[in-house]
């Protein structure tokens, strides 16, 4: 079998699995949370006449029943449903309007997808070469001191949230030092500046997984027999480490990394929120906030979807990469 | 439909002080006998000496011992009958006693000092005067800006916050938010990882690829959306969020376990178990569950750190366990406010942050050693 078919056939085998989010998020937006709830959300939860719902409903197409309609005729008692008109669509990309300002979904994920990637795909190389060179290091220096405290560092490192990273990233280089904004965006070739400190306290708060990750894959990679045999080669550990093992390594690396690529797209939730970026994570966000649920339900889609994709990717670079592996 | 009514659950859980207490006592109870469970065989002592042989992790276990203490006191409550002011019990015109409104715990009443010692709003750690200054009018009838002496003076530790309430005691409250995010929420996802884990690698065909199917849907809807369109629907509360947490977070120990038992059923011992003319429902409980427990264990307490973080970011993001709840993600969110003031209020990040670093690193170091304590192939390279 060729890789173009192997291609064919894990896509095959994932589009049921697209189509049950699809309706599992159906059920989640609609069974669990039926438009009249939705519509007094919006709407405010008092002082709401029964008018305005069903007007409501009617201006964002959400009066029609859930997934038979009986008063229409033929084929459209199935296509005039809620199910088909605003689940099954996203299916084909058309996520249509936002419940609250109307905008095009699809248009504002286009736009706001260039932001995310300025902060995920810069974050995603510096913290390449900076993880796994920092568990090379470790690596060479197992069974040692530096070994130890390097991992109860990267425990530590662990241990710390998210947030405290971003706080105090922002309050140290942006209130103290001054050197950066705290946050905003701009668009262009200025947006460096805005770009560095996300880019900095990302990179910063995933060395202490990462690290550890790396590290133990260098080490079960350090166990094996031809690296014994390059040993008694007399070639030097450096030598051994850095060519040998790393290539090798390579390959449970390259998993993790390719899983990676698609939520390149989807950007980070936090980072965006305290930086100010507009961006998807920001959109989501902004969204959940104004309890949006035609943008949250795009999202978890498109989430979905991404994920998928990445599964995907995997998949072929595996066999790509691993000679041992074949396509099956 | 359980989710549906997920959300009266919830509500109805949240005064039903003898319910919690209940609940309480059957946590309490079930982590005795797990823990006496655990020294009974040699096999058991064994472990716990590998691991307190390690002087990290025999001092994370002690932290976490008192974490859990803390928890399981302010969890048990019960309230107090309403003295009028002569100090007597009142009662209504039946003769029924009359109770005050809200609940106090074991661990309220072990701190009624730093919970009571309320002042009107931000003072620094150890300090004898009010952060901010009111406008005052002194002895000539002028304002003057003045910063107020504080009613208990050098007794918060961790200063007080925006309403005056001490922090420590805020910090102490969120112990138990934190272990029920952390545990309530293994307690979902680990028995549905377990059963459908072993079933899809065990029985293999139909069973197989159904539950394969069932996770990757599950796994590949990304967990913050749905927690926050969950939260969004149903509301937010701790309940609501160990729900959604443990229903969506079973999937990858799922394909752990099957993975395991696919490997655990080709071994020697099942096989002679089958020779032996055992049945499907004995192998499975005697030969295959128990040698594959260890992973769950290990992935319950390295789960737990993961969970005690989200929960704060869920929080900041505020679809997590609702403003009303002590909890240090609400710590954070609130701090994080404080710190564009001028000059900044930090002691408030400051508890959040020594207090969850308090629970997590000990976990992680915890689990740590007790992976290698449970993984006979880890023993050996070290």
């Amino acid at each position: 079998m060729n890789i173009f078919d192997f291609t064919i056939r894990r896509v095959l085998y994932f589009l049921p699995v697209i189509l049950l989010v699809n309706l599992l998020t159906f059920f989640l937006f609609f069974v669990l949370n039926p438009p009249d709830m939705m519509a007094k959300k919006i709407l405010g939860d008092k002082n709401v006449t029964p008018e305005a719902i069903e007007k409501w409903k009617k201006d964002h197409s959400y009066h029609l029943p859930r997934v038979f309609n009986s008063e229409e005729n033929g084929f459209s008692k199935i296509t005039q449903t809620i199910f088909v008109q605003k689940s099954a669509r996203l299916l084909k990309f058309d996520f249509g309007k936002s419940d609250r300002n109307n905008l095009d979904i699809g248009k504002e994920i286009r736009h706001r997808m260039v932001p995310s990637l300025t902060i995920t795909v810069p974050m995603l190389f510096l913290s390449l070469i900076v993880c796994i060179s920092t568990a090379l290091i470790v690596a060479f220096y197992r069974g040692t001191y530096v070994d130890l405290w390097a991992l109860v560092l990267c425990v530590f490192m662990m241990s710390v949230s998210m947030l405290f990273y971003i706080i105090g990233g922002q309050f140290i280089f942006g209130k103290l030092l001054k050197l950066f904004p705290i946050s905003g965006y701009e668009s262009g070739i200025y947006s460096w500046k805005f770009v560095f400190l996300p880019v900095l306290v990302g990179v910063i708060s995933g060395i202490g997984a990462s690290v550890r990750f790396y590290r133990t894959i260098f080490l079960e990679e350090i166990n094996k027999d031809y690296i014994r045999t390059a040993r008694s080669k007399g070639l030097s550990e450096r030598v051994i480490l850095f060519k040998h093992c790393l290539k090798n390594a390579m390959i449970p690396l390259l998993t993790n990394i390719v899983m990676s690529i698609p939520f390149l797209f989807m950007g980070s939730f936090l980072l965006e929120i305290f930086f100010g970026i507009p961006g998807l994570g920001n959109f989501t966000i902004e969204a959940i906030d104004a309890q949006d649920f035609a943008i949250v339900r795009s999202m978890v889609f498109l989430g979905s979807l991404l994920y998928i994709v990445g599964l995907i990717l995997t998949d072929i670079s595996y066999t790509l990469v691993d000679p041992r592996i074949r396509f099956k | 439909m359980f989710l549906l009514t997920a959300k009266t659950w919830s509500e109805s859980i949240q005064y039903n002080y003898p319910l919690q207490n209940a609940i309480a006592a059957v946590v309490f109870l079930a982590i005795t006998y797990f823990a006496y469970n655990s020294v009974k065989d040699e096999r058991g002592r064994d472990i716990w000496r590998y691991i307190f042989r390690r002087k990290l992790a025999a001092i994370s276990f002690f932290v976490l011992c008192f974490f859990v203490l803390v928890g399981i006191a302010d969890s048990f409550k019960w309230r107090d009958p309403l003295l009028d002011d002569t100090g007597n019990v009142s009662t209504d015109l039946r003769g029924k006693i009359i109770y005050q409104n809200g609940a106090l715990s074991i661990l309220d009443r072990l701190c009624t000092g730093i919970r009571t010692n309320n002042e009107k709003t931000y003072s620094a750690p150890f300090s004898d005067h009010q952060f901010t200054k009111d406008l005052v009018q002194n002895r000539n009838g002028e304002s003057v800006w003045h910063q107020e002496k504080l009613n208990y003076p050098g007794r918060h530790i961790l200063g007080t916050d925006v309403v005056g309430r001490d922090v420590l005691y805020i910090c102490l409250k969120g112990i138990r938010t934190g272990l029920i995010i952390g545990g309530f929420t293994t307690m979902i996802s680990i028995p549905i990882a377990l059963v459908l884990g072993v079933i899809a690698g065990y029985f293999g065909r139909w069973p197989d690829v159904s539950i394969q199917f069932i996770y990757s849907t599950v796994g590949s809807v990304p967990f913050i959306l749905i927690a926050a369109a969950y939260i969004l629907i149903q509301g937010a509360s701790i309940f609501n969020l160990c729900l959604i947490m443990g229903i969506t977070g079973w999937t990858s120990l799922c394909r752990l376990l099957r993975g395991e038992t696919l490997k655990t059923r080709e071994l020697d011992y099942v096989q002679g178990a089958i020779a032996l003319g055992a049945s499907r429902i004995r192998i499975l409980f005697r030969h295959i569950v128990p040698n594959i427990f260890h992973l769950v264990l290990i992935t319950s307490v390295l789960g737990f750190s993961h969970l005690v973080l989200a929960e704060a970011v869920l929080s900041y993001l505020k679809i997590g366990v609702g403003q009303s709840t002590f909890s240090w993600g609400n710590m954070i969110n609130q701090a994080n406010l404080e710190l564009a003031r001028e000059p900044i209020v930090w002691w408030n990040l400051l508890g959040a942050f020594i207090f969850m670093m308090a629970l997590v690193l000990p976990v992680n170091l915890f689990g740590d050693t007790l992976r290698d304590a449970l993984d006979p192939k880890m023993r050996g390279q070290k």
